[in-house]
């Protein structure tokens, strides 16, 4: 599974809007069509995420979009128990995971990890991207989601 | 590091406090409490509120300075500042932004203060309540990651893995914070012990975190009066000097997304460094320690980050007895803290290092001199603030 029209949280979540400065328009855009976009410096080749208009190494405006391989390993996680918002109220426990992409420079990004939210998690475990579209919503999103990656 | 300091030259001559309450049980608005908290600072001092000239705050604090001066009849305000960023760690860094205008000669007579009534105002510990979502939290908010406490587990989770420190540690914390409340009246949570079992037996805010690892939300305020040296002995208390004061992050501490390079981190290794050196002091000088509680992990890696153990200790040194005044190696958060006297974002933990440098802690440690304040951790910035009696200066 790649691609899901499932949503791993309650519906009345915030939904995500690219940034009205138009940042981060391209990730969006590719997280709709099931690609995994981030930023690269042209000067240096750095990998960069989240998205920012410099780049932190060589301070070139000069950045490009690229498409990643949407693979990753656990860096850390957190389980969470207390609702603190009203669509929540049913919906814990959920997993939060933190993921880096070592094919990229070990950029981290933020997701859930689908599955039983009870089941233990390793550190370091591998992990692939899912692209949980919100087609219904107005204008449509994309988050992207993570599950282990089955030997 | 550089020979340009101010230690010793700035004095901190008064403190107040208001009363403190429970999240929204505030009876007065959050800007007559600001106003009571200052005025009883300068009861405490002996000093005529008129003598104020400047005003330092943190966390865009809502109650500004031209208006406060003007309700106070103020005949001259010359510095009215903010510290940028970080909420509840910037509470040292506005005692040091403070302390640089009078030892400057930028101002006389500065106070620090913060004032909160989240009944009036909004909560911290809540998610945003919007439908759509821009910027860098369109990346972690859509998948439930909004509040602190799930803005800074994962980074105690890693902690755990990384150095092996055990989740022990955090418990021992609130376990000292909760005893240290039984013995200060003012505390909102003196009358309320919590056992080992209590603890134990506590839900889940989010994993690492249990409810008591928790700070509270509060409402009240504090606010402290800082003179120059040579002015310390005109009022009525004993004054605690400032012996080192630094604020600040490491490198890209703040990148968006958790993409700091180092994670499980308080963010204090670059900062304590710098009030040690103006301090001319070390973590072995410290004999009383208040420690920012947002959440208990926050509080075990500044232990370590200023030095008051080592990774490898951490899981012998951080235990119960060890934190308990009188007789433990490193008391810490004497009056109980953000999570058990009251989270008045912090800016207790400063009256009540200075308590412990007058003598005049609810858990007094015997003969304190130097005093050490963190706030913040895991914030973007941090800042340390360490107080000594007239003996170290």
């Amino acid at each position: 599974m790649t691609s899901t029209q499932e949503a791993y949280l309650p519906s009345g979540m915030p939904a995500p809007a690219p940034a009205v400065d138009g940042l981060d328009a391209p990730y969006w855009e590719g997280a709709d069509n099931d690609t995994l976009m981030i930023q690269q410096c042209n000067a240096c080749g750095r990998h960069l995420w989240g998205p920012e208009w410099v780049c932190h190494e060589c301070h070139s405006f000069d950045l490009n979009w690229i498409e990643v391989e949407p693979r990753g390993r656990i860096y850390s996680w957190e389980r969470v128990w207390h609702p603190v918002h009203p669509a929540l109220k049913d919906g814990c426990p959920y997993m939060v995971v933190l993921v880096e992409l070592p094919h990229a420079g070990n950029v981290r990004m933020v997701g859930n990890l689908l599955g039983n939210a009870t089941d233990p998690l390793d550190m370091g475990a591998e992990v692939e991207a899912v692209f949980e579209h919100h087609r219904d919503a107005d204008p449509p999103y994309t988050l992207v989601q993570w599950q282990r990656v089955e030997d | 590091m550089t020979d340009r300091s101010m230690r010793g030259q700035v004095a901190i001559v008064g403190i107040g406090e208001t009363t403190y309450y429970k999240r929204g049980q505030s009876p007065d608005a959050e800007f007559k409490l600001g106003l009571g908290a200052i005025l009883k600072a300068c009861d405490d001092a002996g000093m005529d509120p008129r003598e104020i000239d400047g005003f330092a705050s943190y966390s865009n604090d809502r109650n500004d300075p031209p208006r406060l001066a003007a309700a106070l009849g103020i005949p001259e305000l010359r510095f009215s500042n903010m510290q940028w960023g970080g909420g509840g760690g910037g509470g040292s860094g506005a005692v040091g932004n403070a302390a640089s205008a009078v030892a400057s000669g930028y101002a006389d007579c500065v106070v620090v203060f913060r004032a909160l009534a989240q009944g009036q105002f909004g909560r911290f510990g809540q998610g945003p309540q919007v439908s759509r979502i821009q910027g860098r939290t369109a990346f972690t908010a859509p998948y439930g990651l909004m509040s602190p406490a799930q803005n800074f587990a994962m980074r105690v989770n890693r902690l755990f893995h990384d150095h092996h420190v055990a989740p022990e540690t955090l418990k021992a914390v609130s376990l000292a914070a909760y005893h240290h409340a039984q013995q200060n009246p003012r505390a909102v949570m003196h009358g309320r012990p919590l056992s080992p079992e209590d603890y134990d037996n506590s839900r889940w805010i989010v994993e690492p975190f249990r409810l008591f690892d928790c700070c509270q939300e509060n409402d009240g305020a504090a606010a402290l009066i800082l003179v120059p040296a040579e002015r310390a002995k005109d009022f009525k208390q004993d004054p605690a000097y400032i012996l080192g004061v630094a604020t600040g992050v490491p490198e890209r501490a703040a990148a968006t997304v958790h993409n700091a390079p180092d994670y499980a981190t308080s963010n204090f290794k670059t900062v304590a460094p710098h009030m040690w050196s103006m301090a001319k002091m070390g973590p072995e000088d410290v004999q009383v320690a208040q420690i920012y509680e947002n959440f208990t992990g926050g509080v075990v890696m500044s232990i370590i980050e200023h030095g008051l153990c080592s990774y490898e200790e951490a899981n012998e040194f951080i235990s119960y007895e060890n934190l308990v005044a009188p007789g433990g190696t490193m008391p810490l958060l004497t009056s109980g803290g953000n999570l058990a006297e009251c989270y008045m974002h912090g800016l207790e933990l400063q009256i009540e290092a200075i308590r412990q440098i007058r003598g005049q802690s609810p858990n007094q440690v015997p003969d304190v001199d130097v005093s050490l304040v963190a706030s913040g951790p895991m914030v973007e910035p941090v800042s340390d603030l360490l107080l000594g009696s007239e003996a170290t200066v």
